[in-house]
């Protein structure tokens, strides 16, 4: 693959359409301004590519075949699993599970992990500003097991209080889930002294990557976590493909989660023994396709480079985040000290929805809710925000046409009589 | 029709003024029926109170919070209702839905409620207009469950 022609300025992005061809759409009649990364990103002609060059020369179902398709199939599969080990600097392949995506690798370690060790008195920290795929399951384990789920609170700033973290880990705690960076406000949590805290109280810690991995490089032995998790269509890769980092002293005594086929050693009625880690958290045909598009997903991103997105990214935040405040009425949701590329705002006297609608019709492509975070929106009082959340190939132009269609936006609410 | 005629057909000037001075704001402590409304989608929440005599609303009042569509079609609702027979209010509340999802109207005229029509080229907003609605015939046939848009 040719490494894009991307220069870390947010002035010039020279191959913009030409990798991403979707982002040459005119939408409503104009020029797309796809600021809905948080949500999910656009894919590069590489990772279509790949996943369509997977079903018209390799396709085959992978593990225990004995024709050559099917051991070219599994070595791509085992490679894509490499490359995921690369990005995340995991200590050896065997550390990566495959799942859909971070919801379902977050249920995994809650169902596996989380049944086998929980048990009544036990307690859970996450935080208040976790998105409901980092709350739920938890919730769901610790109906199961007798567990106690506990809330770091967030300041008006939206950061952590860390006070309060210290105050709440104990003996009992057994397991710290946090985001890396949070999906509705953009900060970036200290995730590094998370773990030591965690470490040095006897608990585990896992990390919901979700909105950190295509914006900053990751590195799993240097966080020190247990566990983490992240979806490969939030970066640049497919939809239905995510992967799950355990350390592996943790993984291979995990039990299964879900039965099937290739997560088996040997099967009878009377006793089935199971496959080692990973394969033992892969039951049944896996998104192979989709493991292969996030490979060339994760190449993508290598290419470009994750701290000349990330530098790039922080450049766009600075070009934008005083013009937004220029707008009489908007109101940042989301002012951490460190923040990752993503604008919650509230506009005084519009809804976040109406603010969505106007901003859709001209071309401008942002979220307008709770961003999956109802905990944390009661937090700030507020029914929802609208999110502008960013990404590798955004630039001026669509920053300029965010403030201008907030504008238009503020004019149509403002400016008729009453 | 382009896409501004879209926007201005959805956010018309009665739908403003609903959303800035909402009639039938407040709580009715004497209401003989009411209900709340919920949308998953957003978050929005409302309440809508109404008095019933002799089978006609004799009043109907609103509060909660909510986007510009929804206010203004809780507004424009209660105002609408106010004197009707119930029979005839449950009828426009289907006919209503009808308009906004593509369904037969009868050749209704909807009178100022017609504002609400442009909601049909953004399906994405079509439950923020039903809101009230839904939730006026929770109250109405005295569910307990929260109203949802579905």
């Amino acid at each position: 693959m040719n490494a894009p022609a991307f220069v870390v300025k947010a002035s010039t992005n020279l191959n913009r359409t030409a990798d991403f061809p979707i982002l040459a759409l005119r939408v409503r009649g104009r020029r797309l301004a796809y600021l809905d990364n948080g949500a999910t990103t656009q894919k590069p002609l590489s990772v279509i590519n790949a996943e369509r060059d997977f079903y018209l020369q390799s396709n085959a179902n992978i593990h225990r075949g004995v024709h050559w398709l099917s051991q070219h199939a599994t070595d791509l599969y085992e490679a894509a699993r490499e490359r995921v080990k690369g990005l995340l600097n995991a200590r050896q392949a065997e550390e990566i599970v495959f799942t859909r995506g971070t919801t379902e690798a977050i249920n995994l370690v809650a169902q596996s992990w989380g049944r086998s060790q929980l048990k009544a008195g036990d307690e859970i920290i996450v935080t208040g500003m976790e998105h409901h795929s980092n709350i739920v399951p938890w919730q769901l384990i610790c109906e199961q097991t007798g567990a106690a789920l506990r809330v770091v609170p967030v300041t008006d700033s939206g950061e952590l209080r860390m006070d309060e973290f210290s105050a709440l880990l104990g003996p009992r705690t057994r397991l710290v889930a946090v985001a890396h960076v949070s999906n509705a406000l953009g900060t970036i949590n200290p995730v590094d002294e998370i773990v030591r805290l965690a470490h040095a109280a006897g608990a585990k810690v896992l990390v919901d990557g979700a909105q950190a991995v295509a914006h900053q490089a990751v590195d799993v032995q240097a966080l020190d976590c247990d566990f983490y998790a992240f979806s490969g269509h939030k970066l640049y890769g497919p939809t239905g493909i995510g992967a799950l980092y355990v350390r592996y002293e943790i993984l291979k005594a995990m039990p299964p989660w879900q039965g099937g086929g290739d997560m088996i050693y040997t099967v009878s009625f009377e006793k089935s023994t199971y496959a080692p880690a990973p394969q033992r958290f892969e039951a049944g045909t896996p998104n192979i396709a989709g493991a292969i598009g996030l490979a060339a997903a994760i190449e993508y991103v290598q290419d470009v480079g994750l701290d000349d997105i990330q530098a790039h990214e922080q450049a766009l935040m600075a070009y934008a985040t005083p013009m937004l405040l220029e707008l009489p009425g908007l109101r940042l949701i989301g002012t951490a000290a460190h923040k990752s590329g993503i604008l919650s705002f509230v506009v005084e006297g519009i809804h976040p929805h109406d603010l969505g609608t106007i901003l859709d019709t001209e071309g401008v492509a942002i979220r307008a809710g709770h961003h999956c975070a109802m905990p944390l929106m009661t937090r700030f009082g507020i029914p929802g925000t609208a999110r502008a959340s960013l990404g590798l190939y955004n630039d001026e132009n669509d920053i300029d046409a965010l403030v201008a269609a907030l504008r238009k936006a503020q004019e149509m609410f403002a400016g008729r009589a009453s | 029709m382009n896409e501004h005629s879209d926007l201005r057909e959805l956010y018309q000037e009665v739908i403003f003024d609903h959303n800035r001075h909402p009639r039938n704001f407040h709580a009715m402590s004497d209401a003989s029926h009411s209900a709340d409304g919920y949308n998953a989608l957003c978050g929005d929440r409302l309440k809508v109170y109404l008095q019933v005599k002799d089978g006609v609303v004799t009043d109907a009042s609103f509060e909660g919070h909510g986007c510009a569509i929804s206010t203004a079609s809780a507004s424009l609702m209660t105002e609408t209702v106010i004197g009707k027979p119930v029979t005839e209010v449950d009828a426009l509340f289907k006919d209503l839905h009808n308009m906004l999802t593509g369904g037969p109207t009868d050749e209704r005229d909807f009178g100022k409620l017609e504002v609400l029509a442009g909601v049909c080229e953004f399906p994405s907003r079509v439950k923020c207009a039903t809101l009230a609605w839904h939730t006026m015939h929770n109250a109405l046939v005295g569910a307990n469950d929260t109203a949802e848009t579905e």
